[in-house]
């Protein structure tokens, strides 16, 4: 029997649909079918100056922000050779791990909740309202942040910002250990979960995994570890890494890396360094307010950017990072005017999604939504 | 970081581990190369490009065994029109290398790498239904994106951004 699962189906994350072929209670074969989110962003961004691009990134992946606006603001760095000052270095490192709790928090809600763990939502979303508050301190908004530029970050944090990020950080650990309690020796949960939707290294390898998805399946592979960028050098965590390819191992990566986030957050709390949080290149950079109201030069910086952007060198460039789901990279292509030639988006949830079919074929349809869960997809990033 | 010139010359670039290999094992594949911004561009002859692929998957030195990214990009009114462009990475040796295969404007076509790698399979469904590039072998060549009824290929420089109305 053919079955269509979704594209509106609560389990689905969005609209991804799923053709399914079934016998019985058992998947024959089975087919994502995508393309209900297409907002055409990579041809949006061609008619923008690169700084317009910025509030684009952001919704592509509408529950890591800041991983995107990262990524792409160090691709046109790349191109452009800026040198990014080290307080704005650190508080991009800290805002990205925050912003890798917000979305494994959401991803562990609804992925228990799918499978029937409905408590663990509300303890999830809890946490998940702090860390949107501190979004919402820095930048102003709570979910579409924009808070990278080119060059460095949109603002100073606010008076007592640190604090309120250490007073979290501080009680963020024992939270872990309250979602773990729920799920992680529930024979329920694990039952759900241990010998579900197995999948080998090579198999991840050879269809394009990456992130927690590639780590559960045994790859010892982290971008911020292995290839590192925007001063994840400086700090110290253990990439999680579990042997067993099935959904409980890519669940407890995901939840160990919780737990590194956090202590990634403190490393950045307490080492950051002072300075300024904008580079210094008055053709990218927006200058101060102030400046602006007292130098003609600034004034004529700050209209130039604003009315005809900046050129960027021509050139190429590929620029990865980690994101909560894998590898997001963006190929960003200067044809040396002040609008992107081209901009490309490898979207990890993409990737990811060609496992599927390898995961569910052959097993039972209840597990389809376990391994759903279990690859965190996120359809805005899959469509773009 | 100020940037640093491009280095655009083959023979300068021959001691790159990757060129080095593709040009030992048939010195016609590798086109041209760019050394930009840390990063290593290999144009690879159209024809070759995926057994290009396989002699860098199995390289026992560095094995480019990952493959990050398919995408392409329009130069039209320029000719050749479309580059494709594949990003690699070696999870062992921890470095990238980008291949690109340039295709004229009529018949745009280059072999499928989805034997080699089977995570090209959406990579290059979107290449075909965003640019109108056909990947020869490919098991299931169909719009992934846009609807199965859409005309034209959005991302091509000849299509407005508004679309056509």
């Amino acid at each position: 029997m053919i079955l269509n699962m979704g594209p509106q189906h609560p389990s689905t994350h969005g609209v991804l649909r799923l053709i399914l072929e079934i016998d019985g209670e058992t998947v024959v074969r089975l087919m994502p079918d995508i393309g209900y989110l297409h907002t055409g962003i990579e041809k949006t961004c061609e008619a923008k100056f690169y700084q317009q691009v910025v509030p684009l990134t952001d919704r592509i992946d509408y529950l890591c922000p800041m991983t995107n606006n990262l990524c792409y603001a160090l691709a046109v760095e790349k191109l452009l050779g800026l040198e990014i000052p080290p307080k704005a270095q650190w508080l991009r490192v800290m805002m990205n791990e925050l912003t890798r709790i917000n979305s494994h928090l959401v991803w562990l809600g609804t992925h228990a909740m799918d499978i029937g763990a409905l408590t663990v939502f509300l303890y999830c979303f809890r946490e998940r309202e702090d860390v949107l508050r501190l979004f919402e301190a820095i930048s102003g908004q709570r979910m579409m942040t924009s808070y990278f530029r080119i060059g460095g970050v949109a603002l100073e944090p606010p008076l007592g910002f640190f604090d309120r990020v250490r007073d979290f950080a501080n009680r963020f650990p024992s939270k872990v250990d309250e979602y773990e309690n729920l799920l992680t020796g529930n024979p329920i949960w694990t039952m759900r979960t241990k010998g579900v939707a197995r999948i080998t290294a090579e198999d991840a390898i050879a269809l394009g995994a990456s992130g927690p998805t590639l780590r559960g399946s045994g790859v010892d592979f982290d971008l911020r570890r292995d290839m590192p960028y925007s001063g994840y050098e400086n700090f110290k965590f253990k990439v999680p890494v579990s042997q067993d390819g099935d959904v409980f191992a890519r669940y407890i990566c995901r939840v160990q890396e919780l737990r590194e986030s956090i202590g990634i957050v403190q490393q950045a709390l307490d080492g950051m360094p002072e300075g300024p949080i904008k580079a210094d290149a008055p053709k990218v950079v927006l200058p101060d307010r102030e400046k602006m109201k007292t130098q003609m030069e600034a004034l004529i910086y700050h209209f130039k950017i604003i009315t005809e952007g900046f050129a960027v060198p021509a050139g190429e460039v590929y620029q990865a990072v980690e994101s909560p789901r894998g590898e997001m990279g963006y190929y960003v292509v200067s044809d040396g005017t002040a609008k992107p030639y081209r901009v490309h988006m490898r979207a990890a949830c993409l990737a990811n999604l060609q496992l599927l079919p390898k995961m569910c074929e052959g097993r039972l349809l209840a597990d389809v939504v376990a391994a759903i869960g279990s690859i965190d997809i996120v359809l805005g990033e899959i469509d773009r | 970081m100020p940037l640093t010139p491009a280095i655009t010359d083959l023979a300068a670039l021959k001691d790159h581990p990757a060129v080095a290999r593709l040009r030992s094992w048939n010195s016609a594949a590798v086109e041209a190369a760019k050394f930009d911004r840390d990063e290593m561009t290999i144009y690879i002859e159209r024809s070759c490009i995926r057994e290009a692929c396989v002699i860098l998957r199995d390289d026992p030195t560095c094995p480019f065994n990952y493959l990050s990214d398919v995408t392409c990009v329009d130069w039209y009114p320029s000719q050749p029109r479309f580059e494709v462009v594949y990003s690699l990475l070696s999870i062992p040796n921890k470095e990238r290398v980008r291949l690109k295969v340039r295709l004229d404007n009529d018949n745009p076509a280059v072999e499928s790498v989805t034997s080699v790698w089977p995570s090209a399979n959406y990579f290059e469904r979107e290449v075909f239904d965003l640019f109108g590039i056909r990947f020869t072998g490919h098991p299931y060549l169909r719009r992934i994106q846009m609807p199965e009824d859409w005309e034209g290929h959005p991302l091509r420089k000849d299509y407005p951004v508004e679309g056509y109305r």
